[in-house]
């Protein structure tokens, strides 16, 4: 008999194999998750809601992972997991999206979840581009990167989400690329077995296949091997270091474990009811 | 019963409360503040959720998530946070999301004047959205009639699974009159599904709506703003399964409209002018029908408390009987086109059009605007 690979139980069988491009990314960051869920003994994602927006990285969820998912509009994903997780706080709620969806359309969402420390967990997978729409400029995208929109090599400054996430009340922020599986793997287990309140924000840095690497001319193997090269640790990092434009910053930012928004409502309506009766 | 004297606004959140709404998400907008406030004050010493959000998107996408995870949710605006809602609303009604949106009408385009009430919104209420979609629209007349209808909104959300709205505007939302509260009213909980087997996306009858899975029930539950099937597996590709899902939606609420449609009918069987109005227009109206009858001219007029999905048949038969019908709204004119759809060619329609500054229209503009339509 054939032996069922552990991720089985995770994924809805029947959809599989994935409309991913072959040699895409997104197959590490569903393999993290399910190797984080399975050496945690989950044996069924039951009272797990992953919502996702628009992107093939918003694929992930839904529909390929056996549990309840919302697969929203382009950009709200994060909104919507506030109303599922503040309507029943019981709820692990599990956002999982892209760069575009996440740091373009949505990064206002984003920004104010990880402010009010929303008890939730982001995975960005950050691919550097548009990749479901063909490729476009993203607000991630490196300098100089030949894109649908920027044919001449991108020119605007990219923004980093861990940075700015850092800076807000979010209890969690780390990043790694696809080249740093079991790091990955153990940031997942940390934010949601270990932490599990607050604002938990993971990104993955997963170079598009198809509109990053075969534009670039890499091959998979040679970009795992560039994300290893270019990575630079963050707790390495001095003020005042100069990090050229090709590093990537990987590791954990940020890692506290302060009271999350369920747990702050729950005080405010304790106080409410208090001035009722008083 | 408790009779209380109340804005219209007040009455919202009241009836919003009264049907069971344990979740509310908004962003602060005149003239619909004043609900926010209530629901401010009221939902978090009740168990329930108040949540004042980074702008409108975000709060009809949280709606949505807290309606899957089995919520009464409701948010209120007015225009331009109507404006932004429109892509949230869509989703619902592709998703089939109860929840219930309250625009408290400015005047419009843009910001417009933010205090000044107005009837705009009518049209993108019903047809604000991208794509074959259509939903339900209430319009209260006064603060008892925002109390009554905002009850019915959830019930109708409920039962039908769909999204609502409610089209106030800035006269019946600041306006205060005596509201009787009924206490305790008992809206249907939506209909879950028995075991995974139940599809739901899918119903046999269109006009019966599939059982809705909770989140964290143990179903799986795919949802998907994308065209799927019955048991929500996305299929962007085929004609079968997108013409069918959309054309069912359709059909739940146009199929069901003897049901949501509502309107009151004053004087109508021998009248030989006729008013259509709804909202605070309609205030003006049954005056004016008053003073015209007090002097002896047989006016009467109906008021439609609900304006999608319309049925034209009342509308018809008004058209038949009298000489003219009088279409007042605080807008350059948007439900003046069905009534002169629904009254073909058996009568004249008059628009009569005003917008701004809150002006109201006055009772005089109209029995003047009768008598000189009557002397034609
Ligand atoms: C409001 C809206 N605007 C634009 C789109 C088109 N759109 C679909 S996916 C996407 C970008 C996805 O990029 P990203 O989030 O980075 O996901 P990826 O496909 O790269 O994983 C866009 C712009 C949309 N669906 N909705
Ligand atoms: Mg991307």
């Amino acid at each position: 008999m054939k032996k069922r690979h552990f991720s089985q139980k995770y994924l809805r069988i029947e959809t599989l194999p994935t409309l991913f491009c072959p040699g895409c990314f997104n197959g590490v960051v569903i393999n993290a998750l399910s190797k984080a869920l399975e050496e945690e003994g989950v044996a069924s994602l039951r009272g797990y809601v992953f919502v996702s927006g628009i992107g093939c990285s918003s694929w992930i969820p839904s529909p390929y992972i056996l549990a309840d998912s919302l697969h929203v509009l382009h950009g709200r994903a994060v909104a919507v997991a506030m109303g599922v997780k503040l309507a029943n706080p019981k709820l692990e709620v599990i956002v999982i999206g892209g760069d575009g969806d996440l740091a373009s359309i949505g990064i206002s969402h984003l920004i104010h979840a990880a402010r009010r420390n929303l008890d939730i967990v982001v995975i960005m997978v950050n691919n550097l581009v548009y990749g479901m729409t063909r490729g476009q400029q993203s607000p991630t995208t490196p300098r100089g990167l030949e894109t649908t929109t920027t044919p001449y090599g991108s020119f605007e400054y990219p923004i980093d989400m861990c940075r700015v996430l850092r800076e807000t009340n979010a209890n969690y922020v780390a990043r790694w690329t696809i080249a740093h599986f079991f790091q990955l793997k153990d940031s997942i287990r940390e934010a949601l077995f270990r932490l599990r309140r607050g604002f938990r924000y993971i990104e993955v840095v997963a170079p598009c296949t198809t509109y990053v690497a075969r534009r670039l001319g890499l091959k998979p193997s040679s970009i795992l091997r560039d994300l290893l090269k270019n990575s630079k640790r963050v707790e390495e990092i001095r003020r005042g270091d100069t990090i050229g434009e090709d590093s990537i910053v990987v590791g954990i930012f940020k890692s506290e474990d302060k009271p999350g928004y369920i747990e702050l409502y729950q005080d405010y309506s304790m106080r409410a009811r208090g001035v009722q009766s008083g | 019963m408790n009779r209380v004297f109340i804005t219209g606004n007040e009455a919202v959140a009241y009836g919003a409360l009264a049907a069971g709404c344990n979740f509310y998400a908004g962003y602060p907008i005149t003239p619909s503040s004043e609900i926010m406030h209530l629901m401010a004050r009221e939902l978090p010493r009740r168990g329930g959720v108040f949540v004042q959000v980074e702008d409108e998107i975000a709060a009809i996408n949280a709606l949505i998530g807290a309606s899957w995870a089995g919520s009464r949710a409701m948010t209120a605006t007015s225009g331009p946070g109507f404006s932004l809602m429109q892509e949230g609303l869509g989703y619902a009604v592709m998703t089939e999301t109860p929840l219930v949106v309250v625009d408290v009408m400015r005047a419009g385009p843009a910001t417009g004047q933010a205090t000044k009430p107005a009837q705009g919104d009518l049209m993108q209420a019903r047809w604000g959205r991208h794509g074959d979609q259509v939903l339900p629209v209430l319009a209260p007349s006064s603060p008892q009639e925002c109390y009554d209808l905002v009850i019915r909104a959830f019930t109708i959300a409920e039962e039908l699974r769909t999204p609502v709205v409610v089209l106030s505007d800035e006269f019946i939302g600041h306006g205060r009159e005596v509201v009787e509260l009924a206490g305790e009213v008992r809206i249907p909980s939506r209909r879950r599904p028995r075991s995974a087997r139940e599809p739901p996306f899918y119903s046999e009858d269109p006009r019966v709506p599939p059982p809705m899975p909770r989140l964290g029930d143990g179903f799986n539950v795919l949802v998907t703003g994308s065209t799927h099937d019955g048991f929500g597996y996305r299929d962007t590709r085929s004609f079968d399964t997108h013409y069918k899902l959309v054309k069912r939606i359709w059909d739940k609420i146009w199929l069901n409209r003897d049901t949501i449609f509502d309107y009151e009918a004053v004087g109508i069987d021998d009248a030989i002018i006729g008013f259509v109005a709804y909202g605070s227009t309609a205030r003006s109206v049954a005056k004016s029908v008053e003073i015209l009858r007090r002097e002896g001219i047989r006016a009467g007029y109906i008021k439609l408390k609900t304006l999608w999905p319309i049925d034209t048949k009342p509308i018809e038969v008004l058209a038949e009987r009298v000489e003219a019908i009088i279409v007042p709204e605080l807008s350059l004119g948007q439900l003046v086109f069905d009534i002169e759809r629904a009254a073909k060619n058996y009568t004249k329609i008059y628009s009569f059009n005003k917008v701004g500054g809150g002006e109201p229209i006055y009772p005089r503009e109209l029995v003047e605007l009768a008598r000189k339509v009557l002397s034609r």
